[in-house]
């Protein structure tokens, strides 16, 4: 196991830059995802972990070694891809024995080697056939195999899971989190899926346009998301956000926007300089904290019903602002709950988010 | 089923029955003729049934030296058009030189014209100026020459399409691109290259001009040459032996096209999760 780390490094493809002056540092037996849309640079970035791309200029460490112009062979990685890339004319066993063979070991050694990381992803009777013979989750526990196949200084994920359903997906990131767990492997995984994201990493990368917006702990960027960008991508759904009008009444701060009361807050320098800036800021409130309010609640958001969807243990509420602004409450209830035509959802000062004019975190609003 | 629509269903199933029919002629001809002795240009069931065509063929010394001639010819060919195609698309598949695309269209416009009638006088002063002429080499060149770029075209379409992403796991698995390469890519696009290899066999074999032209001794001619021989100082056919002649020489590219499509006729996938 090794660390890995970005210094600077950009990547262009032609006029577009597909990440630009990246910098970050994976410590030895770190998990991290790298989370954002698609295009946002994550795979690229992988790709340059793992030597298929080479960075247009900056540097990319592995185990404290500058392997910017290594080729991927030298590199002692493995990759599981998003397609799985199993080779079509080779069984099971030869395809998760085949990092064995490039390493020279004798046939009998390394099918016994591929037979016991099979048995350990339940694949261990299926080595005789060929890729196309078996099912969509056995050819991602295939890759998965023979990624594991040899003790590797970092474990490449390009978005392993995104092709099994729901259910198998669900049963493969657990498994994936309890690998962790048992091996302290270092691992970089791509992921356009926040809830892999949460699930898995130790860290998260947020990546946006080719930089990292935020780069912290999966419960750091929940509490704290470093912009609104952040605060929409991560959490599901996605945490609401409100445009407000600011201004400082009294040393206190007033937020003004159509549907929304909200008593005054108290004012802080950050929220000063972020006023000073713009007075349009961003509130935010995740689904989770908000409720149906009853009479006489200081902070609310009122508006009609647009869907009430239960979904067993929890019911989501969402009303119509207008103008397709809406806003979304998690209520946890494993009953219907009976909704008028207009619907008063409630939230504490304490779970309020704000961000300033360019979208950016007002820091000491909460936590 | 309604009267008209009945109707229209007979007309059409007899009118590609005729058809059908007049396309079948010439080939059940071809096979009922090697074997009657009083062959004519004519459809005749034979009777008897003979195999004394065969007997006069097999005793023709220089038309079994021109079968193994043609072997000799289009096995060359095959080997020398099959490698360099497949490295050449490959390259061209997955390298990013620039414009390569113009350099394959470019040269798939010039195939056109280098194995046709209208480069023969270059090619004869070419082979000749090298000192191949009367060679098998001037025989497999000239065919290389003129069906690589067209194999190359329809090799890189059929690598595109094949994900790059089985050579990535390789190579990050510790495979150098050499190995890489004859690992992983090599058997993944080999449907591709069988095609190409059946498609230069038929060309080369069926070939007459190019032999006749850069070839002068009869132990140097190809079959396809040779079958010239069974015809009479005036100039008509002795059809008995030209039928069994034909039979023979045709009998390699059946034999081929059985064989490819009983060992690669199918198409392996699955190792690649769209």
């Amino acid at each position: 196991m090794a660390s890995v780390a970005f210094s600077k490094v950009t990547k262009s493809f032609g006029e577009f830059k597909a990440v630009s002056d990246v910098s970050f540092d994976i410590g030895d037996g770190e998990f991290v995802c790298l989370l954002g849309p698609s295009g946002c640079g994550k795979t690229t970035s992988l790709r340059m972990i793992a030597g298929l791309e080479t960075p247009t200029s900056g540097q990319v460490m592995i185990g404290g070694e500058d392997v910017t112009h290594f080729h991927p062979k030298d590199r002692n990685i493995a990759m599981v891809f998003q397609d799985y890339a199993l080779y079509p004319h080779m069984n099971l066993a030869d395809n998760i024995a085949y990092p064995l063979k490039v390493r020279g070991e004798a046939v009998s050694k390394r099918h016994a080697r591929a037979k016991e990381v099979a048995d350990v992803l339940k694949i261990g009777h299926l080595l005789d056939r060929l890729p196309s013979q078996i099912s969509g989750g056995q050819q991602q526990r295939t890759s998965l195999a023979r990624a594991l196949v040899y003790p590797a200084q970092v474990y490449l994920f390009d978005e392993p899971l995104s092709n099994l359903d729901a259910k198998l997906r669900l049963e493969a990131r657990g498994f994936l989190n309890h690998l962790q767990r048992d091996m302290g492997m270092t691992a970089v995984y791509v992921t356009h899926d926040q809830a892999e994201a949460m699930a898995l990493a130790t860290r998260i990368a947020v990546m946006d346009q080719g930089r990292i917006v935020q780069y912290a702990s999966p419960i750091e960027i929940y509490r704290r998301p470093a912009t609104t960008f952040v605060a929409n991508f991560v959490g599901n759904p996605p945490m609401n956000l409100v445009e407000v009008e600011a201004t400082k009444d009294d040393g206190k701060l007033q937020l003004k926007a159509d549907s929304l009361t909200i008593a005054a807050l108290p004012m802080t320098d950050a929220i000063g300089t972020a006023l000073a800036a713009g007075s349009k800021l961003t509130l935010g409130i995740r689904p989770e904290h908000l409720d149906v309010a009853g009479a006489g609640a200081p902070n609310t958001i009122t508006a009609p019903l647009f869907a009430n969807e239960n979904m067993g243990p929890e019911s989501l509420v969402t009303i119509d602002r207008g103008e397709g602004a809406r806003v979304t409450a998690r209520i946890f209830t494993d009953d219907h709950i009976a909704l008028g035509e207009t619907v008063t959802l409630g939230f504490a000062a304490d779970h309020v988010h704000l961000f300033d004019s360019a979208g950016k975190r007002i820091p000491g609003i909460n936590g | 089923m309604k009267f008209p629509a009945l109707f229209s269903r007979i007309a059409f199933s007899t009118l590609a029955a005729l058809i059908g029919a007049a396309f079948a002629l010439p080939l059940l001809w071809f096979l009922f003729a090697p074997f009657n002795a009083r062959a004519e240009l004519g459809l005749a069931i034979p009777d008897p049934f003979t195999l004394s065509n065969f007997n006069t063929v097999f005793g023709n010394g220089f038309a079994m030296q021109a079968l193994w001639n043609s072997l000799i010819q289009a096995v060359g060919g095959v080997i020398l058009v099959g490698a360099a195609a497949t490295l050449a698309a490959y390259a061209l598949s997955r390298s990013s030189i620039p414009g390569k695309g113009a350099v394959t269209y470019i040269l798939l416009l010039f195939s056109s014209v280098v194995s046709g009638s209208a480069a023969m006088v270059p090619i004869f002063l070419i082979i000749s100026a090298a000192g191949l002429m009367d060679t098998h080499l001037a025989v497999i060149l000239t065919f290389a020459g003129g069906l690589l770029p067209t194999a190359m075209f329809i090799l890189r379409d059929f690598i595109d399409s094949i994900p790059k992403s089985y050579e990535e796991s390789a190579m990050v698995a510790g495979a150098s691109p050499v190995q890489a390469f004859f690992d992983v890519a090599l058997p993944v696009i080999r449907p591709g290259i069988v095609v190409i290899v059946v498609w230069s066999f038929v060309n080369i074999w069926g070939s007459f001009l190019i032999p006749f032209i850069l070839l002068r001794s009869s132990a140097n001619m190809p079959a396809a040459v040779a079958i010239y021989s069974f015809y009479s100082e005036a100039g008509t056919p002795v059809v008995t032996l030209l039928a069994a002649y034909s039979l023979i020489y045709s009998l390699p590219v059946v034999a081929l096209y059985l064989f490819v499509s009983w060992r690669f006729g199918f198409r392996f996938f699955g190792g690649i999760k769209a």
